[in-house]
C-alpha cells in the first residue's frame, strides 16, 4: 500500500513523458486510487440521478414516433440545443485534463482548447444548415441522399460505430477511475452504475431524456467552473497579471509555463493533433446528431453560434482554474502526498494523481461541500456524455442498418424504435464490459483515435458528397474507408499504442497522431476515384446532385423532424 | 403509381424553377464565397497560432511589455474570442440577408 502514491506520481510522470498520446479530450483520467467514501459528493450525485430520471419518465411518456425518439421531435429550442452541444462536448476529460495540464505545463493547455474550439465556425459555415436541410435522424442520411443506400448506410455506420466504441471505452474507464477516486466507490460499481444509469436515459427516454441530462450537467459545470475561476481572480483582486506574475514565481518551471513545452514535441504531431481536432469535431456523430433536433435550418445555426460561445467560456474558465491551481494550491502541502523528509513533488505529486488540480481547487476555495458539488458534476458529466454516445450508436444500427439497409424501408416506425431501444441495451451491457477489462490498460490514445477517424472517414464522406457533384458511391466508399483503416492502423503502430499498450521498445508510426496523413488520403481517395468512375450509377449519382443542391441550399422540401 | 409519377414530375418542376430563380442564384454565389471565405480565414487564423506554437516557441514565450503575461497566452485567447466573433458575423449575415433571399425563393417558387 505504501509504494501506491508512488505508484501513481510515477504513472503520471509516465503520461506527460508520453506527451501528446493523450491527444483530444486531453489527458486521460487513468492511474487513480481509491478513497474514503465522500458523502457530500454520493447525496450531490443521487439528487442528479433522481431529478434526471424524473425527466425521463416524463420524457418516456411523450415519445411515442421515432422522430420523438431520434429527434426529440424537432422540438428542442436553440438555446437548449446549444447547452446539449456543449455539454456533449465538455467532457470530464476535458474539464479536469486540460486544468491538469495547465497546472503543469501552463500554456500547452491553451493548444488543446483553441484546437477543440476552432472546429465549431467549420461546422456553421460548410456543415449545419445543408445537415439539418436534407437530413432526417442520423448525418448518414446526408451523406446517402443521392448516393447507395446501402453502401452509404453502412459505411456510415461502421464510422459511427469505430468513433463510438473508442470515445466510449475512454469514457468508461475514466468514470471508474475518476469515482473509485472522488466517491471512494470500487471500480466495477462505478462502471456499472454509467452503464445502468446511461441505459436508462437512452431506452426510455431517447433524445428527450438525453438532451435535458446535457442541458442539466452543462449547467451544473458551467456555474461549478464559473465560481473558481471568480475566487480565483477575487484573491488577485481580478488583475490577470497578478495571477500570472504569482504562477511564474511558484510553478517549478518558472516563465516556461508562459510559453509551448515539451508537450508539443514534433511539429508535426502538432499540426496534426490541431487538424485532428478541428475537423474530427465535424465528423462526431453525436455532434451531427443534434442538428436533427431543432426545427429547422435557422436554429441549427442560432445553436452553433451559442454553443461555440459557451464552449469557448468554458475554455477560458479552465486556463484560469488551471493558474489558480498553481498558485493555490503548490504551495500547501496538505493537498500533496509529502515524503518522510518533508519534500513533495509539486507538479506529480497531488494525493488522488495528475487529475487533480481542478478538485483539489475546488476544495481550497470552497471547502468540502463544494468539493463534493464539484465532484458529482464530474460523474454527471461523464453519464451525459455517454448517453449522447449510446444513442448516436444505437441509431447508426436502427435507422441506418436495420431499417434502410436490412429491412430495406420495409420496416415500421415501432419496430425501428424497439430496434434502437434493444441496441441501446446491448451497447450499454458491452461498455459495461469493456469499461471493466480496459481498467489496467492505457486508454489515453482512444479519444485521439475517435477525432482522428471522424476527421478521416465521417468528416471526407459528409462534406464531399455535400459540396462536391462528382462525388460518386464508389469514390465515396473507398475514400471512407482507406481513411478509417489508414488512422486506426497508425495509431496502433504509434507510441500511444505500440509502445504504452504492447510493450514494444519503439513505435513504427513516428508522430503522434495520424490525421494529416489520412484526412488528405481519404479526400484524395474519394476524388480521384470518384473521377474514374465511369458506371451508369455514377451518372445517375451526379445527375441528382441539382435535386441534393437545391434542398440543402434552401431548406425546400426538407423533413421536418416531426412525422408528417 | 400515377400519383407518385405525377408527384415526381411537380417536385422536378420546382427544382428546375428554383434552380432558374435569380434570387437563388445570388442566394448561393453570394453565401458559398461567404462561407469558404469565412472558413478560410479561420483555418488561417488557427495554423498561424499553431505554426507559432510548434516552430516559435521564443516568441509565444515572450512576455508583453513589463507584464507577465505571454504573447502565446494572448493570441491563445484571442482565436478563442476570434472563433466566437466570426460566428456570430456569419449569424448576422444569414438572419438578414441569406434568410431574406431564401423568403423570396419560397415566394417565388409559390
Amino acid at each position: 500500500m505504501r509504494l501506491s502514491p508512488f505508484r501513481s506520481a510515477a504513472l503520471a510522470a509516465a503520461l506527460a513523458a508520453t506527451a501528446t498520446a493523450a491527444v483530444a479530450a486531453g489527458p486521460d483520467l487513468g492511474a487513480t486510487r481509491q478513497s474514503a467514501t465522500n458523502w457530500e459528493a454520493i447525496i450531490i450525485f443521487l439528487a442528479f440521478v433522481l431529478l434526471t430520471l424524473g425527466i425521463t419518465y416524463r420524457a418516456a411518456r411523450t415519445t411515442r414516433s421515432a422522430a420523438d425518439f431520434y429527434a426529440a421531435g424537432g422540438s428542442i429550442t436553440p438555446g437548449q440545443n446549444a447547452l446539449a452541444i456543449a455539454g456533449d462536448f465538455m467532457s470530464a476529460a476535458s474539464f479536469l485534463g486540460i486544468s491538469a495540464l495547465v497546472f503543469t505545463s501552463g500554456f500547452d493547455g491553451l493548444i488543446y482548447s483553441v484546437g477543440f474550439l476552432v472546429g465549431w465556425p467549420i461546422v456553421l459555415f460548410l456543415i449545419a444548415e445543408r445537415l439539418r436541410n436534407l437530413g432526417k435522424f442520423t448525418f448518414a442520411d446526408v451523406a446517402s441522399f443521392r448516393l447507395d443506400q446501402t453502401a452509404i448506410r453502412i459505411l456510415s455506420a461502421v464510422g459511427t460505430l469505430t468513433v463510438v466504441a473508442f470515445y466510449l471505452i475512454a469514457q468508461m474507464v475514466g468514470a471508474g477511475s475518476l469515482i473509485k477516486l472522488l466517491f471512494g466507490l470500487p471500480y466495477g460499481y462505478a462502471v456499472a452504475i454509467v452503464g445502468v444509469l446511461m441505459i436508462v436515459y437512452v431506452a426510455f427516454g431517447g433524445m428527450k431524456a438525453t438532451t435535458s441530462v446535457q442541458v442539466i450537467k452543462a449547467c451544473l459545470l458551467l456555474f461549478g467552473a464559473t465560481i473558481m475561476a471568480l475566487a480565483v481572480l477575487w484573491h488577485y483582486g481580478f488583475n490577470p497579471n497578478a495571477l500570472m506574475a504569482d504562477a511564474v514565481k511558484i510553478q517549478p518551471k518558472g516563465a516556461a509555463i508562459l510559453g509551448p513545452g515539451g508537450f508539443v514535441a514534433d511539429p508535426v504531431s502538432t499540426v496534426s493533433l490541431g487538424l485532428a481536432l478541428m475537423f474530427g469535431t465535424a465528423g462526431l456523430p453525436h455532434i451531427l446528431m443534434r442538428f436533427f433536433t431543432v426545427r429547422d435550418a435557422r436554429a441549427a445555426r442560432k445553436s452553433v453560434f451559442y454553443a461555440t460561445g459557451i464552449i469557448g467560456y468554458f475554455y477560458v474558465l479552465t486556463f484560469i482554474i488551471g493558474f489558480g491551481a498553481i498558485t493555490l494550491l503548490m504551495n500547501d502541502p496538505s493537498f500533496y502526498t509529502v515524503a518522510a523528509d518533508g519534500t513533495y513533488n509539486k507538479l506529480t505529486g497531488l494525493i488522488g494523481g495528475g487529475n487533480m488540480p481542478a478538485l483539489a481547487l475546488s476544495k481550497a476555495v470552497g471547502g468540502s461541500l463544494f468539493y463534493g458539488f464539484i465532484a458529482a458534476v464530474a460523474f454527471a458529466t461523464i453519464l451525459a456524455v455517454v448517453a449522447g454516445l449510446t444513442l448516436a450508436a444505437a441509431s447508426a444500427v436502427s435507422h441506418d442498418l436495420y431499417a434502410n439497409v436490412i429491412a430495406r424501408g420495409r420496416s415500421n416506425e415501432r419496430r425501428e424504435v424497439l430496434i434502437s431501444k434493444l441496441t441501446a441495451v446491448v451497447i450499454g451491457v458491452i461498455a459495461i464490459v469493456l469499461g471493466y477489462l480496459f481498467e489496467t490498460v492505457n486508454v489515453a490514445f482512444m479519444v485521439g483515435l475517435a477525432f482522428a477517424v471522424a476527421a478521416s472517414c465521417n468528416f471526407p464522406v459528409l462534406l464531399m458528397s455535400l459540396m462536391w457533384r462528382g462525388t460518386t458511391t464508389r469514390g465515396a466508399l473507398v475514400g471512407g474507408l482507406l481513411g478509417l483503416v489508414t488512422a486506426v492502423v497508425m495509431v496502433v503502430l504509434s507510441k500511444g499504442v505500440w509502445v504504452a499498450v504492447f510493450k514494444f521498445h519503439d513505435a513504427i508510426f513516428p508522430y503522434d497522431n495520424p490525421a494529416i496523413f489520412s484526412m488528405p488520403l481519404a479526400f484524395a481517395a474519394i476524388y480521384l476515384v470518384s473521377k474514374s468512375d465511369t458506371s451508369r450509377r455514377a451518372q445517375r449519382e451526379r445527375a441528382l446532385f441539382e435535386e441534393q443542391f437545391v434542398r440543402a441550399e434552401t431548406g425546400i422540401g426538407a423533413a421536418g423532424a416531426h412525422a408528417h | 403509381m400515377l400519383d407518385r409519377q405525377s408527384d415526381l414530375d411537380h417536385e422536378a418542376g420546382r427544382r428546375d424553377r428554383i434552380l432558374r430563380d435569380p434570387a437563388f442564384q445570388t442566394l448561393v454565389r453570394e453565401r458559398t464565397s461567404f462561407a469558404w471565405t469565412m472558413s478560410i480565414v479561420m483555418l488561417a487564423v488557427y495554423l498561424v497560432f499553431i505554426g507559432l506554437s510548434a516552430f516559435g516557441k521564443g516568441f509565444m514565450a515572450s512576455t508583453i511589455g513589463d507584464s507577465s503575461i505571454s504573447w502565446g497566452i494572448v493570441l491563445g485567447l484571442f482565436t478563442i474570442v476570434f472563433a466566437f466573433a466570426l460566428t456570430g458575423v456569419y449569424v448576422a449575415r444569414a438572419n438578414g440577408r441569406f434568410d431574406a433571399l431564401t423568403a423570396q425563393i419560397d415566394r417565388d417558387v409559390a
